[in-house]
């Protein structure tokens, strides 16, 4: 088995001919002016895969412009997988990514410094002192290994998040750029058998990280089969070029054969054209250069075409996620992947405001629906983020969860059987010879069988706006659950073997 | 034989199954016989009528409105349930006499003048009729007078209003004045709910009690019958 997340019919925003229109002006953007590239494995490889090379000498190092030719791109995009498997600790919770399936698939993201904490307090208003209301107050702290931890206990507990994209930054006084790798992979995975994706800090921790992986599966080549990680490199800098540290870790994943996410994450008017076409040309001309390099260095490597536009937020510059820009270009760019038949992860979720509430619940609202509808296999982004991805709070992560699962009703599919019009029928006719004139009784077996959607889970009951208070309450439920660790056996093994952990992560 | 068909009684009634028809709750039910072909046997057999209703009808809705409150059943498997009594009682209610058993009470239940909704009304009437009371429907849009010629006919102790429109509760009060202008004010208690009313309202207008939903309505008559319950 594996999570089913949500087949949906996809939204289409873009035509065939825009599909084609984007396609070629990609080609033609990888043609002329090609991509600067500043890692020299790379500019091998491209050299040696048919791409016209030219070095460049810099002021400092030297860098190279690839002219990719679109027979290149598109034998690499015919090379790389169209299914790719993301394994689970538990194999039930494993992903198969189909690039021709529209079936969503929910997951965390980004890696942020902050953890907002939120508190009721209660307040006595000025104007009557014998009221007394309680309110949400905030608190905001370091992200760390405890805190990596516990939103991983979330995600194992909350039904529609399907992965564990390490949404918190570790950033624990015994922390540094040689342990952080395998401390946030092994906090991650020890407290969820759910799949674990992050980003590498340190290419030569590579090896580290999927040798403890394959301890946690069970060997190498239990690995292979269930590939219980992945790795997202932002490989590209947009516009067009290619950073030499992030693509060299993005070469030595692809050789491993091991999962891993080519991300651009470009700003319409910023570091892209603000034009829907440009910006998803210029993301889309960018992955392609990506994946080429991972099936030039490793036919077959298991490869996901990373999505992340975003808009310039015009008063700073600073990424604008509220906005109904970064649905659009989000939903072209799940047309394209799937117009190569590629493994789309995406982004939807995230909002500008510092805090949940309103503001919030609408920004997110907006792309988790269209995104959704939109069919990528994977969507991260989902839970939890706030502040433009800054901040991560578990609160808020509740509250996505169960958005989300609203969603997936939203998204089910109009179900038209051979007995549905003799049923509404027959239903229609016995209730119009009643004295009642009412349907209730023709609902109890779909309300058994959990077709009828719920109300929602965190509604006020008096005139206060509870939902915080109700989504904390579940929180500290969730939280108050056991954690589902690895083995004793196997954590043992991994300590043994792997360097750089940290003690205290072996029983939390 | 006796106790076996009374179990059945109450195990339909939990299931909400009103006729052979009905599905219920579990796999399999379709086709069996459910509580009217049940209560029909039970009489055809003479078994007392007090054993069916109390330990029938009325364990089996007890049971319901337990499964109710521990949220394992819907708003629509109570209705079901209400609504396999009220069918029961009816087909009982010509024996209730000989048995010597004195009715719970009679309740005129009306959607008032000028308002055609009555999805409230309806739903209140079930919940009424599974909790043992004997209800006379009058229908939607009933104006003043009629509800007072229902009043003197029927001689209910209990009447339902109901309005789903601000441009309609007002009916309420005309009506209630109404009952006044014919001497029948204290005959009858009147019970007032609908979206747009309140208790605020219904004190305002001279109602005897307000329910905000139907399980209230239920409560507030229940709390309001002196007459000997003979269900329980």
């Amino acid at each position: 088995m594996a999570r089913q997340g949500i087949l949906v019919e996809p939204y289409r925003r873009i035509n065939d001919e825009q599909i084609a229109q984007i396609h070629r002006l990609s080609m033609e953007l990888l043609a002329d002016p090609g991509i600067i590239c500043f890692n020299r494995d790379a500019a091998e490889v491209f050299a040696d895969g048919g791409a016209e090379v030219t070095t460049v000498e810099g002021e400092r190092l030297p860098y190279w412009i690839l002219k990719i030719p679109e027979k290149v791109i598109l034998d690499a995009v015919g090379m790389a997988p169209k299914v790719v498997k993301l394994g689970a600790r538990n194999e039930d919770n494993c992903l198969i990514l189909d690039g021709h399936e529209p079936r969503v698939r929910f997951a965390s993201g980004s890696e942020t410094n902050n953890w907002l904490e939120v508190d009721v307090e209660a307040f006595i208003s000025k104007n009557d002192p014998v009221r007394e209301v309680n309110f949400p107050v905030f608190r905001v702290e370091k992200g760390n290994t405890d805190r990596l931890a516990t939103a991983a206990h979330l995600c194992e507990h909350l039904d529609s998040w399907d992965s564990f994209l390490r949404p918190v930054n570790i950033q624990d006084d015994a922390i540094n750029d040689d342990n952080k790798d395998v401390n946030k992979f092994f906090a991650s995975l020890n407290n969820t058998t759910k799949h674990v994706m992050a980003g590498l800090t340190q290419l030569s921790q590579l090896d580290n990280v999927i040798r403890m992986a394959q301890l946690i599966a069970g060997g190498e080549d239990k690995f292979r089969d269930n590939p219980v990680i992945s790795f997202i490199t932002s490989l590209i800098k947009s516009p067009l070029q290619l950073v030499d540290d992030t693509t060299q870790k993005t070469i030595e994943i692809a050789k491993r054969g091991v999962p891993v996410v080519i991300s651009s994450a470009p700003q319409g008017g910023s570091t892209a054209p603000i034009l829907e076409a440009g910006i998803v040309a210029q993301v889309n001309a960018e992955i392609l250069t990506g994946i080429a390099l991972t099936q030039l260095v490793n036919q077959g490597a298991p490869v996901l075409y990373g999505s992340v536009p975003g808009r310039a937020n015009m008063e700073d510059l600073n990424d604008s996620y509220g906005v109904p820009e970064f649905s659009q270009y989000n939903i072209d760019c799940v047309q394209m992947a799937r117009h190569y038949g590629l493994p789309c992860y995406s982004s939807g979720g995230v909002s500008d405001a510092k805090m949940p509430g309103i503001q919030s619940s609408v920004e997110r609202l907006l792309s988790h629906i269209l995104l959704t509808l939109a069919g990528p296999q994977y969507m991260h982004y989902a839970f939890g983020l706030m502040e433009r991805t800054t901040t991560f709070c578990p609160v808020q992560a509740v509250l996505d969860d169960a958005h989300i699962g609203m969603i997936k009703g939203l998204a089910k599919q109009p179900v038209f059987t051979d007995s549905t019009i003799p049923e509404v029928l027959e239903q229609t006719r016995q209730v119009m010879n009643s004295s009642t004139k009412l349907f209730t009784r023709f609902v109890r077996s779909a309300l058994r069988a959990g077709e009828i959607a719920p109300p929602y889970q965190f509604e006020s009951r008096d005139m206060a706006d509870e939902t915080l208070f109700r989504a904390q309450e579940r929180l500290n439920e969730i939280l108050s659950l056991p954690p589902n660790h690895i083995e004793k056996e196997i954590v043992e093994k991994v300590f043994q073997q792997i360097p750089g952990l940290l003690k205290k992560l072996k029983n939390s | 034989m006796t106790q076996s068909l009374i179990d059945s009684i109450r195990d339909n009634v939990i299931q909400g199954r009103v006729t052979k028809d009905d599905e219920g709750m579990e796999e399999g039910m379709a086709g069996k016989p459910a509580v009217t072909e049940l209560v029909e046997e039970s009489l055809a057999k003479k078994i007392s009528v007090q054993a069916i209703i109390s330990e029938g009808l009325t364990s089996g809705m007890s049971t319901v409105g337990e499964k109710f409150e521990a949220g394992e059943y819907f708003i629509p498997d109570m209705l079901a349930s209400a609504e396999a009594v009220g069918a029961a009682m009816e087909m009982l209610d010509p024996y209730l006499a000989q048995s010597g058993i004195k009715p719970k009470g009679k309740i005129l239940i009306a959607t008032v003048k000028g308002d055609l909704h009555d999805i409230g009304k309806n739903i209140v009437s079930i919940l009424l009729r599974g909790a043992g009371y004997t209800v006379k429907d009058l229908g939607n849009d009933i104006d003043p007078q009629t509800i007072i010629d229902a009043v003197k006919e029927e001689n209910p102790q209990f009447l339902g209003l109901s309005a789903l429109l601000t441009s309609t509760m007002a009916h309420m009060e005309d009506t209630i004045r109404a009952l006044a202008d014919n001497g029948l004010r204290d005959k009858v208690k009147v019970i007032i709910g609908g979206a747009p009313v309140s208790e605020e309202f219904a004190q305002r207008i001279g109602a005897d009690g307000y329910g905000a939903d139907g399980f209230q309505a239920v409560a507030v008559v229940e709390s309001f019958n002196t007459t000997q319950v003979v269900i329980k």
